[in-house]
């Protein structure tokens, strides 16, 4: 089930420059971290060292560790692809696979992993489908493609797909940004509901939605444009938000920044 | 819903009539729109006008050649306009370029197809730049040059080939091998796939290229290999990409002329085994009988033409139902 992040003196490089660095910090397990900061500031390309999703771009590369319970995800021997099915993801533009049905969505992962009996698959979805909200809204239409779906009901769907192999951890780069207020809101619930099952970070802009989602709230910032970001304090959510023990927190998220 | 908004508006002013509406929305009041409409639509005319010319043309001339015909024009082994009353048949053509054209399809696409893949995701960018380079001057090799590397190269060299395929596969008839030179449907096959490669690399390649990375980076995140990330998200994605790519070469490979002419030994008999030398197809037998055919011969060769441009038809209609069938899964709504 969930575990418990624990990262230290983390260094995140595009080719030669040093995007984020010397970043530590511990995530509980069945808990939501928010992660708030200026555009640049890194906390996108922290989350992606998180799964080992950082070195798919071109130039990627990260230093130091990353303890997912006892296991080192930059350790020697340790298989990507492996870490990834076990942190899972949710991007920020919805991005359910085009050329599939809702219910193939769901299964894709579990078809990487497996093979499953046509029945255990059927639950599996159905339990994920429900996990996401989303099944009273798709179940009469499991075999219609993915990409039809409203775009709040699609980013349901990603999480479906997410959750469906059942992963320790949970990750969401911005996942409501391109969704409207309604659909925000659906999807922020199913984060308070998920969190019981996952460990969940989060990657939000909206300094709001950090406040009613998350335990704890990291803010990253960085010096100037071309400087790599940093942690500035991680927090439980309400101390950072009435009484943050660093000025430039404060001046963040009173928007007196910059 | 128009009748709420008569009866809430204040005293209507003079509206534009509903074609001068209708002209509006179109965009064509302003100068420099009609101009560019008479222009776009003028083409489009006069596309059809010289389609419908040509196949008028054709028609008109296989006509006059088919209703002279003693033999049956379909099924006839035969091809002897200038006997009296003329016997001609289209049957060995039709094969000989059904069968060379599939063979080439056979082969050529796989490996156009993992050509593709390997510049677009696997090969280090400084590798696919000149890799793609090499694939494009392919394409520009003329067709001359492939029959006659054909004829003096690839023929002497595949006995090889025809010898292991005999040994192995000959039980099945398609691969018997009687020892002759390797003139075949099989090495036109060949030829034709090497000469198609680089249309079907080049086009799938940019299909390939144009995957969005947000679908990759989804299957990544699911933990897909990298072999596993094209399997759920590129292959489908650039499904009909490639399916028009091939489409693309089976054109040319249907159409080609003077390698085919170079390479086959024609005959006008239909061989069960690819390895025997013979057969024909329809563009090597207009290109080969054309410059000494009578104002007759030459309209049975036309009627022959009109053929193979009924089977490009149906071809591509066939390749169009293939990729609308999927079409709310093709990615285009994503």
């Amino acid at each position: 089930m969930a575990k418990r992040i624990d990262v230290s003196g983390l260094n995140a490089y595009y080719g030669s420059f040093l995007a984020i660095e010397d970043i530590s910090m511990t995530v509980e397990p069945r808990s939501v971290t928010a992660f708030i900061g200026p555009s640049g500031c890194g906390k996108s390309t922290f989350l992606r060292t998180l799964n080992r999703m950082h070195e798919v771009t071109p130039g990627g590369r990260v230093e130091g560790k990353v303890m997912l319970d006892d296991e080192n995800l930059y350790g020697a021997g340790i298989d990507p692809v492996a870490v990834r099915r076990e942190v899972g993801m949710v991007f920020q533009r919805p991005n359910p696979f085009p050329t599939m049905s809702v219910y193939d969505n769901v299964a894709a992962g579990l078809k990487l992993n497996g093979s499953y009996k046509k029945s255990q698959l059927d639950d599996i979805v159905e339990k994920s489908l429900k996990g996401a909200n989303l099944w009273n809204e798709v179940k009469d239409r499991l075999n219609k493609p993915g990409s039809g779906l409203s775009g709040g009901q699609q980013q349901r769907l990603c999480i479906a797909r997410a959750i469906a192999v059942e992963p320790k951890v949970l990750l969401m780069d911005e996942p409501c940004s391109a969704l409207d207020p309604i659909s925000t809101l659906a999807i922020e619930d199913l984060i308070g509901e998920l969190k019981e099952r996952f460990t969940i970070v989060i990657v939000t802009h909206n300094m709001q939605q950090a406040a009613r989602v998350s335990d704890r709230t990291a803010f990253f910032n960085l010096a100037a444009v071309g400087q790599p970001g940093k942690l500035i304090e991680i927090d439980d959510t309400e101390r950072i938000f009435s009484n943050p023990s660093v000025q430039a927190t404060e001046d963040y998220i009173s928007g007196r920044f910059g | 819903m128009d009748t709420t908004h008569i009866a809430d508006a204040p005293p209507p002013t003079p509206q534009p009539s509903a074609t001068e509406q209708k002209r509006a929305a179109r965009g064509a009041t302003r100068p420099g729109d009609r101009i560019f409409l008479g222009l776009s639509r003028g083409s489009g005319i006069l596309l059809l006008v010289i389609m419908a010319a040509i196949a008028g043309f054709l028609t008109y001339r296989a006509a006059l050649a088919i209703s002279k015909d003693e033999g049956n024009f379909l099924t006839t082994f035969e091809w002897n306009t200038s006997a009296t009353p003329p016997v001609f048949g289209i049957a060995v053509l039709a094969y000989g370029t059904i069968v060379s054209s599939i063979i080439a399809m056979v082969i050529a696409v796989p490996i156009a197809v993992s050509i593709a893949l390997f510049l677009t995701h696997y090969a280090p960018r400084r590798l696919s730049g000149p890799i793609a380079y090499v694939i494009d001057l392919l394409a520009a090799v003329p067709s001359i040059v492939y029959g006659l590397w054909g004829a003096l190269i690839l023929v002497p060299h595949l006995n090889g080939l025809n010898g292991w395929l005999n040994d192995y596969l000959g039980w099945t008839g398609i691969f018997e091998w009687q020892g002759g030179a390797a003139r075949s449907m099989l090495t036109v096959g060949i030829l034709l796939a090497i000469m198609i490669l680089p249309i079907i690399t080049n086009v799938s390649r940019e299909v390939f290229r144009q995957v969005p990375q947000i679908h990759e980076e989804a299957a990544l995140a699911l933990g897909a290999t990298r072999w596993e990330v094209i399997r759920m998200a590129v292959l489908p994605f650039g499904r009909s990409g490639v399916i028009s790519a091939s489409m693309l070469g089976l054109g040319r490979a249907l159409g080609e002329t003077m390698a085919v002419a170079t390479v086959l030994s024609p005959d006008f008999l239909i061989h069960t085994s690819l390895l025997d030398p013979g057969g024909g197809t329809f563009a090597q037998n207009i290109a080969s009988k054309f410059s000494e055919a009578t104002e007759f011969g030459r309209d049975a060769l036309i009627a022959s033409g009109l053929v193979l441009f009924v089977i490009t038809l149906l071809v591509n209609g066939a390749a169009r139902a293939i990729i609308a069938r999927r079409k709310e899964y093709s990615g285009a709504n994503a």
